[in-house]
């Protein structure tokens, strides 16, 4: 073979972009565009704010003093010398934030308005901005005042971008104690909620125990509602005025205890799932051969069982102490005293308007989820491996003290589970807790409380059917050019990282990052802050990933040739995708639908900075009724959302199993 | 090669070829997957590409197809340049291994797939459609989802979608890799016949010997991203250009051995060989076909003759049809060789394992080929 062995010089041939090429790119590159602005442009914004620092630069002006005459001046003499000869501003008053004013005549005490004393001022570098009446002065220039105008000389605050807004969060003791705290209740909500999960999907998956498919049924509730419904149905029970409040002998529920039994339950469903999975591809033939070997079936479960979980058990640990650590509702509503981070950005942007520190304790949040992400990226990569077509699946034998066991500890579950929304229900039913329990509607009465009233319900639906539809053709189609681009690498690799991101952010973070980025009065896209796009926007950013992956999988399921015999055939993609990918896809399509519509009807954590009077929301009412008091009305509207979910989930039921029979005929054989 | 024309092999004015492939290289990173192809295929043929997984067929079909384009070099389709354009402005029909029929979709649509959306009237699809079920010889089918027929059905479905418009190519990746061997036997046929009929210049890649040498009006071996040999199905079989063609298609001895004066040395025997333009001396690989080893009768042992050889039967598998001959000879040394024998020849000489005999390896049918290069 006497070939020449390399490769001659020149370009590499590169096909020329035909229609579908440019289309394909454009829809990318629109989609990219959408994740940038609403991900990583605003995730810049806030990470950017929370180095800035505001404080009073003396240091950067110079006064002159006039005689009584108004003639003859004084040598200049830099406001920072004055300072020092007075003593009268520490260098913690010189910290500011953004809209602090420093009159200029406090640097003067025998300064008096009526005085014909003139006054000179200048800054000695172009960034020293000062205030005459409201007009914002830049100039190095030397300026005269009368004494009049001179007292309504004001310096501004100038911006140093450092460590200080972190060297301050970590020297205050108060606000350090919330990283221990919700380390606290993350650990000990995931040990529990992995615990209980695990003996569930156990009981489902190696059990014979009979009602199964409710006590799954029962198990996925929590899904339905707000994160912080389990708080007031705990406040009920174990409050002030709970009526089992003699159980807890004495402990509070208003703090961590509450905090932990709240997680536990909404973040049961969100282990079990991931768990269950783990559970239901175990290999018969491994059983065979533990039983072959005559193994113990404790020797059993810790050498085959729990090994072959032990990737669902990780995953599940990492994503319930992510939900628990990020949740910002139940500390809310049932955390009293005790101080979590997703609070502290609360108290610091709302409470305090401290944006800067809010952005800190934002990052500090940050750091916890983005870890417990990337572990979890790694877990479920091996995941899938474990998968083989050839395994024979397990078929559980009964037993019957073994099938007591579990179904007794599935029925404790399902009646906790149960029993937090059934109290839920009863909250919102009742005239007047504990006095009056008649039952009657006057709770549902919303437009009688703060909160929003019926609107927010309305608003909340209009956001959710919203979300469902934009977010699924948003995801799908960016999940589909991702997955059926060929070429341009790239960009792919770009936009498949920007689509795993949100799983890292959590929603308290994320919405002070829109803050940071939309109401900057510079931005263009300013005009969408409070109103419903931007809540629309911000829940599909949140909830991104979740529906990107289940994209993913459904299209990777379809034949890599199609795209070729398509293009072959001379039709333009976009035939195969709404004639072929999209109806072989729905199933999916629907699944990240209700997926997107339950989640924008419970979320409160993104929302909660961005709604405005007119766009107010259902679970941010449920939280602002509680705040206010109104702990029944609050049950009420956490119940609506409940029915709502409810009825969308069987209606989704229903639907796809609708859909699916008509246009997947294809599937049966 | 240039006049290995089979009888039945259609082909337009030979300077004129209707697919041109000219110093094609195909790179992934540092991995070289194509080496300087040039290749001419003519309008009507049918070309397979032949070679073990690895060697690059796929990988040149793919760049025809403008499906992974070639790093370096030009294809011309039809006198025009298509080194550059994307799959969709280029002309050909293509059929894959795994069918790739859309799911969702009847048979009847998929076949109307290409045709629809191209402004012909509802009634003239209709009736191509027929008629295309007719040519695949599934007129009854057309209703039906793919995952309601058998593997061959729907392979040809794929074939009537992908002849639907009328390709000037039609490349066909493995197209029956993925279906028992009875089915592919029969389908082997059918697409020939069609490929007849249609007269549609067609290229086929397999790893499937049986299959190109059956099908092929000529085949294109290849290993290692090069052509070894280009040539009719009985070309490539019984003169093949390399050690490799000759060891990938059918079955070969080889035997380490000298080249000295147009005969080859190997232990003390000497076998005169047709091989030309080798250096003498030089180090070669003999290699003969089993099925060229000829017994002879009885009375040949005392005679030493040209290229006979006396051998002793070591073992013996039947095959149904032949009879495969393990012989060791005192002459070749340690090297032992294999014989295919008739079972008539078998009878007739009765040989058995243990048995002694003389065997022919024709001159003609004696190949060698130099070592090292």
């Amino acid at each position: 073979m006497a070939e020449t062995s390399t490769l001659p010089a020149g370009r590499a041939v590169k096909l020329k972009l035909d229609r579908d090429g440019i289309v394909k790119r454009g829809f990318m590159a629109l989609i990219g565009l959408y994740l940038f602005a609403a991900l990583a442009l605003p995730l810049y914004a806030m990470l950017s704010k929370s180095f800035v620092t505001y404080g009073f630069d003396l240091t950067r002006y110079e006064f002159q003093v006039s005689d009584e005459s108004g003639t003859v001046w004084g040598d200049p003499v830099s406001a920072a010398s004055l300072n020092d000869a007075l003593g009268k501003f520490s260098d913690a008053d010189l910290a500011s934030s953004s809209d602090g004013r420093l009159a200029v005549t406090d640097l003067f005490p025998d300064f008096s308005f009526k005085s014909p004393v003139k006054y000179r001022l200048r800054s000695t570098t172009a960034d020293a901005p000062y205030l005459v009446g409201l007009d914002l002065q830049r100039t190095t220039d030397w300026q005269e005042f009368d004494s009049n105008t001179f007292r309504r000389v004001n310096l501004r605050p100038v911006t140093t971008v450092g460590l200080q807004n972190y060297v301050e969060y970590f020297s205050n003791p108060a606000l350090f104690s919330s990283i221990e705290n919700s380390l606290f209740i993350s650990v000990i909500s995931t040990v529990l909620t992995v615990g209980l999960a695990f003996g569930f999907a156990y009981a489902l998956n190696r059990s014979c125990i009979a009602f199964k498919g409710t006590f799954r049924l029962i198990a996925m509730m929590p899904i339905l509602v707000p994160s912080l419904l389990p708080g007031i149905a705990l406040i009920y029970l174990f409050g002030n005025q709970g009526f089992l409040k003699g159980l807890l002998m004495g402990q509070s529920i208003y703090g961590p205890l509450g905090i932990v039994i709240g997680s536990v339950f909404f973040t049961f469903p969100h282990a079990l799932i991931i768990i269950s999975t783990a559970l239901s591809i175990a290999d018969q033939r491994q059983y065979e051969a533990a039983e072959s070997l005559r193994a113990s079936s404790w020797r059993t479960f810790w050498t085959v069982t729990i090994p072959g979980a032990r990737y669902g058990l990780i995953s599940a640990a990492f994503v319930t102490f992510t939900l628990v650590i990020t949740d910002f509702g139940l500390p809310k509503v049932i955390g009293g005293q005790y101080n979590v981070l997703a609070i502290d950005i609360y108290k610091q942007v709302i409470g305090q308007q401290n944006f800067e520190m809010g952005a800190v304790v934002s990052v500090v949040l940050l750091i916890p989820a983005v870890f417990a992400f990337i572990i979890d990226r790694q877990v479920q990569k091996k995941q899938v491996s474990l998968l083989s077509a050839r395994s024979v699946p397990y078929q559980p034998k009964p037993n019957r003290r073994f099938d007591m066991l579990m179904f007794l500890w599935c029925l404790i579950v399902a009646f906790f589970i149960a029993g937090i929304i059934a109290v839920c229900q009863m909250a919102a039913l009742v005239k007047f807790w504990p006095y009056d329990l008649s039952l009657s509607l006057k709770n549902y009465a919303f437009n009688r409380m703060d909160g929003g009233g019926w609107a927010a319900y309305w608003n909340s639906l209009q956001l959710a059917a919203m979300t469902a539809v934009a977010g699924t053709a948003i995801i799908f189609t960016g999940a589909y050019m991702v997955e059926k681009v060929d070429g341009f690498r790239a960009g792919r690799a770009l936009f498949q990282f920007f689509a795993m991101l949100p799983m890292a952010i959590p929603g308290m973070v994320l919405g002070l990052a829109y803050i940071f980025f939309f109401n900057d009065p510079a931005n263009p896209l300013n005009f969408l802050y409070g109103t419903m796009a931007i809540l629309v926007i911000s829940t599909v950013t949140h909830f991104y990933t979740v529906g990107h992956l289940t994209a993913l999988t459904a299209l990777k399921q379809i034949d890599a040739e199609f795209e070729p015999v398509a293009s072959s055939l001379r039709q333009p993609f976009w035939r195969l995708f709404a004639r072929v990918t999209v109806p072989v896809c729905l199933p999916a399509i629907l699944d990240i639908s209700i997926y997107m519509f339950v989640n924008a009807m419970t979320t409160v954590s993104a929302v909660v900075f961005l709604y405005s009077t007119h766009t107010a929301l259902a679970s941010v009412a449920v939280l602002n009724m509680d705040d206010a008091g109104d702990i029944a009305p609050a049950a009420a509207m956490g119940m609506m959302i409940f029915y709502t979910n409810a009825a969308a989930r069987i209606l989704h039921a229903f639907a796809s199993r609708r859909i699916l029979g008509r246009t997947q005929a294809w599937r049966a054989r | 090669m240039m006049n290995a024309l089979t009888a039945d092999a259609p082909r337009a004015d030979a300077a004129d070829p209707y697919l041109k492939i000219d110093s094609c290289w195909k790179a992934f990173g540092e991995f070289v997957a194509l080496r300087d192809i040039t290749l001419d295929i003519h309008k009507g043929e049918f070309v397979c590409f032949l070679g073990p997984s690895g060697c690059g067929k796929t990988t040149l079909l793919r760049a025809i197809a403008g499906l992974d384009p070639q790093t370096r070099g030009t294809i011309r389709q039809g006198g025009r340049d298509i080194s550059a354009l994307p799959a969709s402005q280029r002309d050909y029909g293509i059929v894959f291994q795994s069918y790739a029929l859309f799911p969702n979709l009847t048979v009847e649509r998929n076949i109307a797939f290409g045709l629809e959306n191209t402004g012909r009237p509802k009634a003239e699809i209709g009736a191509r459609v027929a008629e295309l079920l007719a040519l695949v010889g599934l007129p009854e089918q057309g209703r039906k989802y793919p995952a309601q027929l058998s593997g061959g059905q729907q392979q040809r479905i794929a074939l009537a979608r992908a002849i639907a418009i009328n390709p000037g190519l039609l490349l066909l990746d493995e197209p029956l890799s993925a279906l028992d061997a009875k089915v592919r036997v029969h389908l082997r046929h059918e697409i020939k016949e069609l490929q007849r009929k249609l007269g549609v210049t067609t290229i086929m890649v397999t790893h499937d010997q049986e299959e190109a040498l059956s099908m092929a009006d000529r085949i294109v071996v290849m290993n290692h991203g090069v052509i070894e040999q280009v040539g009719t199905p009985t070309e490539i079989y019984r003169d093949p250009a390399t050690l490799f063609v000759a060891d990938f298609i059918g079955e070969t001895n080889k035997i380490e051995s000298v080249f000295d004066k147009g005969a080859v040395r190997v232990g003390q025997a000497v076998l005169a060989t047709g091989a030309k333009g080798l250096a003498d001396g030089g180090a070669v690989t003999m290699a003969v076909r089993p099925e060229d080893i000829l017994p002879l009768a009885a009375g040949h042992e005392a005679r030493p003759a040209p290229n006979h050889l006396n051998v002793t039967v070591t073992s013996m598998e039947f095959l149904g049809s032949y009879w495969r001959t393990h012989l060791t000879s005192d002459s070749l040394g340690e090297t032992p060789l294999v014989a295919n024998f008739s079972m008539n020849a078998v009878r007739r000489l009765g040989i058995e394992p243990g048995a002694a005999l003389t065997v022919e390896l024709p001159a003609e049918r004696v190949l060698a080929f130099a070592r090292g290069a």
